[in-house]
């Protein structure tokens, strides 16, 4: 039996600031993992992939990563994942740094 | 210290205004990421989890205060008013903006720095002893050489596609301060019969694995380090594979080929290359070596320094401490703690810099160095001026007594921002650091190295530490493994692995369980934690590290 596939969400970094952006099922980018498209079938997911990478000019290195649904969208699977979304834990720099600002 | 002259310059400028455009490409369209990013690795620029990285070298480790202040100026203006400073006497900066990149490379240039090189398959920046030019025990400065070394790698065109990175490490001690033999090339500076050369040592690294490197070459007279260095290089680009990245490095290819017959073919090639120098590289060595003038030490009493010694504790602590000897005994060497306990370690603000440069420009001869181990060092400082810099440190929090114990940890980004770590490093450093800060153990542990690496890369040079830290990611978890018994100095050792690894959870404790171990086991307050380990083995440390096993074996 064929391995169960675990949903995926695109992820990539801004070109200019560098910044971990996430594929959006309108085709645009945002910051917050929430708010990506959570893709659950691995062909369709190979076909966003590259619909994500035309936009190659204005971002870097997109990629699919396992995520999983959940109540405010979808989540990170693997602790990697999980400091992208967040930035890192010696300073309150990156997203939680524009998450105070809001 | 060196000042460029009319050709540095320009090349600078030049580079810079390549790379500018470059950027204006990437940004345009008209470079892929694919043709862009071997551009961007040339000039330091790397794209980690959150953002870019810009890697600024600090040439063996030396600065002046106008330098600092630039570093400063930088994190300030185009980052978030801090920069890490890297166990390669480097400094990295978290945040930049892609587009705002030139800029700060054209503010570094001004002051006579740069990023090339300091990343892609080249000769990196070419690290040295942090005391260089200070030290007691040393036989010469090797600055000079290491300038030498940066000049003539710096885009050198036979050595820009090399099939790895490649690093060389350079001491004029006998006491081995920078590492010497973990690097592709380690220079030590040796007599012999009245003449001063080099101990050259070669296939030294850390990493995936680890190699302390042998000599293959007793005695090199000082005028033939380039012709002898090309020797090397040219035999590891021949030689060296290709094929596999994790067998790239030079010590797989003299472990694969056995170092005799890699000391005949670099013989072989010496000979060849050394027709090739004309003199001109000892005519831009005597005149590199007028830049490293020694500075008029002032003279005058130093009863103010054993006063304040007399008087007040805190100050006795940070003396005994962060204090270490000059050639001249009216100075000191002063290492200014970037480790405050429960801080990044390496982090420095743009605050503290601008302190430090002043304390240098005013007190210190108007010099810096930065040490592979993430501090900061005035290496020429009268000893009647230390009780006065120490209250200045003090008030920028950088008067931490910490250097060479527990706190004075060696940690790499890790996951925190380095997009090929495969665990945390920070946050373990700084709970050590907080923990026995709070136990108050620190000054009765004594000497003690402990090193966090966040991958198998090493960058945190854990197998080298007394006790090293290794972060990997096993099944989805952060797990912790440890190697005791590392040695970073000219008794150069790899640690051995203890075993099993720990939980993010458990490692501070089994790193508290080793110390109550080595408390109990010393023979007396003098004997360090490697003296102890050397004595007894690993198997009392395994006990106290695993003591379920050992409950099961009962």
């Amino acid at each position: 039996m064929a391995r169960p596939f675990t949903p995926k969400v695109i992820t990539a970094n801004d070109l200019l600031e560098g910044d971990v952006i996430y594929f959006m099922a309108d085709n645009s980018w945002t910051r917050d993992l929430a708010q990506a498209e959570l893709i659950e079938d691995e062909a369709e997911a190979q076909l966003r992939l590259l619909e994500a990478e035309k936009q190659n000019i204005r971002i870097v290195g997109a990629y699919l990563a396992d995520a999983k649904a959940g109540p405010n969208g979808p989540e990170p699977v693997h602790f990697r994942e999980d400091f992208r979304r967040k930035g890192p834990s010696n300073y309150s720099h990156g997203k939680q740094e524009a998450e105070a600002h809001v | 210290m060196y000042k460029y002259n009319a050709f540095d310059a320009a090349f600078l400028a030049e580079r810079n205004a390549q790379f500018r455009a470059q950027v204006e490409r990437r940004i345009d369209g008209s470079l892929t990421e694919d043709e862009f990013k071997p551009l961007r690795l040339m000039n330091g620029v790397y794209l980690q989890l959150h953002a870019y990285m810009l890697r600024v070298a600090i040439p063996y480790g030396t600065l002046n205060s106008a330098q600092m202040r630039a570093l400063a100026l930088l994190a300030e203006k185009w980052d978030k008013g801090y920069g890490h400073f890297t166990t390669r006497q480097n400094i990295q900066y978290n945040w930049p903006k892609l587009n705002d990149i030139p800029d700060m490379l054209d503010a570094l240039g001004e002051v006579g720095l740069h990023a090339i090189q300091t990343s892609g398959n080249t000769i990196r920046n070419t690290t040295a002893d942090h005391f260089a030019g200070a030290a007691a025990d040393e036989l010469t400065d090797p600055r000079p050489y290491a300038e030498l070394i940066r000049q003539w790698s710096t885009d050198h065109p036979e050595f820009q596609f090399l099939g790895r990175k490649f690093k060389i490490g350079i001491t004029g001690s006998p006491n081995d301060r920078a590492v010497v033999k973990a690097h592709d090339v380690g220079l030590r500076m040796v007599e012999q019969n009245g003449e001063i050369g080099f101990e050259v040592i070669v296939g030294g690294g850390l990493g995936r694995t680890p190699m302390v490197g042998k000599v293959i070459r007793d005695f090199l007279p000082q005028a033939d380090l380039l012709p002898y260095l090309e020797a090397v290089l040219s035999v590891y680009n021949v030689l060296g594979r290709r094929d596999n990245k994790y067998k790239a490095r030079i010590k797989i290819t003299v472990q694969e080929n056995g170092i005799e017959k890699i000391r005949d073919l670099v013989d072989a090639r010496f000979t060849e290359r050394q027709r090739e120098f004309d003199g001109t590289d000892q005519a831009l060595l005597a005149e590199i070596k007028t830049h490293f003038t020694p500075p008029a030490l002032r003279t005058g009493s130093t009863d103010a320094y054993q006063a304040a010694y007399d008087a007040d504790p805190v100050f006795r602590a940070w003396a005994d401490t962060n204090l270490a000897e000059h050639r001249d005994s009216a100075h000191a060497i002063v290492t200014v703690s970037i480790k405050a306990h429960g801080a990044t370690p390496g982090d420095a603000s743009a605050e503290q810099m601008r302190t430090m440069a002043d304390l240098a420009e005013e007190l210190g001869y108007d010099e810096l160095r930065i040490s592979h181990q993430q501090n900061v060092i005035l290496p020429h400082v009268h000893k009647s001026d230390l009780p006065a810099l120490h209250a200045r440190l003090k008030e920028q929090g950088l008067a931490t007594a910490n250097i060479g114990l527990i706190s004075d940890i060696i940690a790499c980004p890790g996951m925190d921002y380095c997009a090929l770590a495969t665990a945390r490093s920070i946050p373990v450093a700084q709970e050590i650091a907080s923990r026995f800060d709070d136990l108050k153990l620190e000054h009765d542990i004594g000497h003690l190295q402990i090193k966090i690496s966040g991958c198998i890369n090493a960058c945190g040079h854990h197998h080298v530490a007394h006790i090293g830290i290794l972060g990997l990611d096993r099944a989805g978890v952060e797990n912790y493994q440890i190697t005791l018994g590392g040695d970073a100095t000219e008794t150069a050792a790899i640690g051995t692995r203890t075993g099993p690894g720990f939980a993010y959870d458990e490692i501070v404790p089994a790193v508290e369980r080793l110390i109550e171990a080595y408390l109990t086991l010393r023979s007396d307050a003098e004997e360090t934690f490697l003296e102890t380990y050397r004595r007894l083995g690993m198997e009392p440390f395994k006990t106290a590290l695993y003591p379920e096993a050992q409950k099961k074996v009962a």
